[in-house]
């Protein structure tokens, strides 16, 4: 106290050292906050070094190899790397026109007593348990998109690649394209309250601009908005994939457990995390094994997308509100 | 967007500009629809499994009331009727022990960011790193628990509830986080000028102010977890009795039996499913609906 700052950023110093309760007060706060650092370095660690009984027998063909068959000691995740994506990727083809759409309505068009209404179904979808739409999936969903998917096959069975992906569907209706349909809708509401936020960072005097320059409603959306909020929806959509690509239980019961590697999305395939569920259960060390060594591949690929999708929202934001 | 007005620029003549007008608001109008479409899109699926839920769930829990959200879970998977009496107790133990463990330090962890690391290379690092621990898919967090904690202390809903705080606690830290930004620095200051000490200030001044919004917080966290199902797969086992013991024996949880009986062949288990899903969906949305309204209530004031 008897020092006064020299510089003008210290405070001086008008009261005295923390009390003893203020420190322990502090330390407790922050060994709580380095908690998910702890956490966080554990998963990594346990799960890697578990992951190494396969990973020494395997070597590199547990990539490479697309061939799951457990009963042989034969593990190459390949195939269900693939189910992952593909599925993923259904999943925000299907859901990003739709989440911008829904962003742009409620933030750009919407009038106000319809604004509360949507959020709140938002809010509603985002809380059934995956679960529950797994099983609303497979005994519901399924059986009806078999005469759908006949179709769509039929349509597309002469045109070159197109009738390749819309193959002869599999007999149940469990499939990738199926599991991505169900993601798509899990996904949704996480696109969108994401998107909302990006969209409502426009300039008003922008969007103003544009209206008084006689732009219709569209032409302000497509020519202002869009173009301020792209590099947040980018992050948004990047979010709602890091989502869907560890999405366990519903994919587990409508993808049909099959690990293949096929472009024919109406096939029943098998992921990842569903693959984790349904062979866990029956599984011999190795088998185990193998299985932890797809979770720390999971792990993986969702730490790498959503350490992404972070930087370009936060890289967006900052830029957005000019700071 | 330049062009467009360009070319309805005072050149163009009388009816060109009509036409062009016109097309203009074609365009507009049928972009309105899609974007309306959307939401008419989304609504649809919340309304198919809302209702095949309830006109699926309904006859089986009405038929056996109360029975069936008392009576033990069937031993053979085929036998019709109820219950999941044990899946209900289970999945209450199991959330709101793991919800005791991850909201406190949820909430000591958000004050340390906010009123302590504030900007520091530190606060910053654990931020990003709670930010990736959200993304983190539940089934690995399973796994994770399962190798760290089950293979040596065997199948307990304290398994399952270590599981479900390791995914609570970075929903917790982030949203009990930006409920303290928003407490005005007016208090904190004021507090301060009156001679209380930094603990003092945060436990009496500043966390009250945010109660209403971390309340909500954990509310929704809590909704979140009592739906998961994949780390509680490794980790609580499949009790067909209750077990209110939390720290040892195999139990059970509702979000598990829905995913054991709707791969089951039998009528009977499948029932029970939709019976469990019902169940599930009614405890989420009555969670889900009181976080809603202490936001309300705190919005309002």
């Amino acid at each position: 106290m008897a020092d006064a700052p020299t510089n003008g950023k210290a405070k001086p110093a008008l009261r005295g050292p923390p009390s003893v309760t203020d420190r322990i007060f502090g330390g407790l706060a922050l060994s709580s906050a380095s908690l998910v650092l702890v956490i966080l370095g554990l998963v990594l660690v346990v799960v890697t070094s578990r992951s190494w009984g396969v990973l020494s027998t395997q070597g590199l063909s547990f990539f490479t190899s697309s061939r799951w068959a457990p009963a042989e000691q034969a593990f190459g995740a390949l195939a269900l790397v693939w189910g992952t994506i593909v599925t993923a990727s259904i999943a925000v083809l299907l859901s990003v026109p739709v989440s911008v759409g829904i962003a742009l309505y409620v933030t750009q068009i919407a009038p106000p007593w319809m604004k509360k209404p949507i959020v709140q179904v938002m809010d509603l979808l985002a809380g059934v348990p995956s679960v529950v739409f797994g099983l609303w999936g497979l005994q519901f969903l399924s059986p009806k998109l078999v005469p759908i998917y006949d179709l769509i096959h039929r349509a597309f069975s002469m045109v070159p690649v197109l009738g390749q992906v819309f193959g002869v569907p599999s007999q149940t209706g469990r499939s990738f394209f199926t599991a991505g349909a169900i993601l798509a809708v899990m996904i949704t509401p996480i696109i969108t309250s994401l998107a909302r936020e990006v969209v409502e960072t426009t300039p008003p005097m922008e969007r103003e601009g544009a209206l008084a320059l006689g732009a219709t409603r569209w032409e302000m959306i497509s020519g202002v908005v869009l173009p301020h909020s792209l590099g947040g929806l980018v992050g948004a959509i990047m979010l709602g994939l890091g989502r869907a690509l560890g999405e366990t239980i519903a994919v587990a019961l409508v993808i049909g457990s099959a690990a293949q590697l096929t472009l024919n999305v109406f096939d029943a395939g098998d992921a990842m995390p569903a693959v984790i569920v349904n062979q866990w259960g029956e599984a011999d060390d190795l088998h185990k094994s193998a299985l932890i060594a797809l979770a720390f591949t999971l792990f993986a690929i969702t730490v790498l997308v959503n350490m992404t999708a972070d930087s370009v929202v936060i890289r967006f934001m900052r830029h957005a509100r000019g700071r | 967007m330049a062009a467009n007005l360009s070319a309805a620029g005072p050149l163009v003549a009388r009816e060109d500009l009509a036409f062009h007008r016109t097309w203009r608001t074609t365009v507009d109008n049928i972009m309105t629809g899609l974007m309306f479409g959307s939401v008419i899109l989304v609504v649809l699926p919340l309304l198919l499994v809302a209702g095949t839920v309830i006109a699926r769930g309904g006859p089986i829990a009405l038929t056996d009331f109360p029975t069936f959200f008392t009576a033990d879970i069937p031993l053979r998977a085929r036998q019709v009727g109820p219950g999941i009496g044990p899946a209900i107790v289970g999945t209450l133990v199991v959330t709101f022990t793991a919800a005791a463990m991850a909201i406190p330090l949820g909430i000591l962890g958000a004050v340390w960011l906010q009123e302590y690391g504030k900007d520091s290379r530190v606060a910053r690092v654990i931020r990003f790193v709670g930010y990736v621990m959200t993304g983190v898919p539940s089934i690995v967090m399973g796994l994770f628990v399962y190798l760290l904690f089950t293979l040596t202390f065997g199948l307990s809903a304290f398994g399952g509830a270590l599981a479900l705080a390791c995914l609570m606690l970075p929903i917790v830290l982030r949203s009990t986080e930006e409920m303290l930004r928003l407490v005005p620095s007016s208090l904190r200051d004021a507090s301060l000028a009156l001679g209380t000490s930094k603990s003092r200030m945060i436990l009496s001044v500043v966390l009250p102010a945010a109660l209403p919004g971390v309340v909500s917080g954990s509310l929704l966290a809590i909704a979140r977890a009592s739906g998961e199902t994949a780390p509680l797969l490794f980790t609580i086992g499949a009790a067909t009795g209750v077990n209110a013991n939390v720290v040892s024996g195999a139990n059970s949880a509702l979000s598990a039996q829905i995913f054991a009986n709707a791969i089951s062949p039998f009528a009977g288990a499948q029932e029970r499913a939709w019976g469990a899903a019902l169940t599930l969906v009614t405890l989420t949305f009555v969670l889900t609906v009181l976080a809603r309204a202490v936001t309300a209530r705190f919005v309002s004031r």
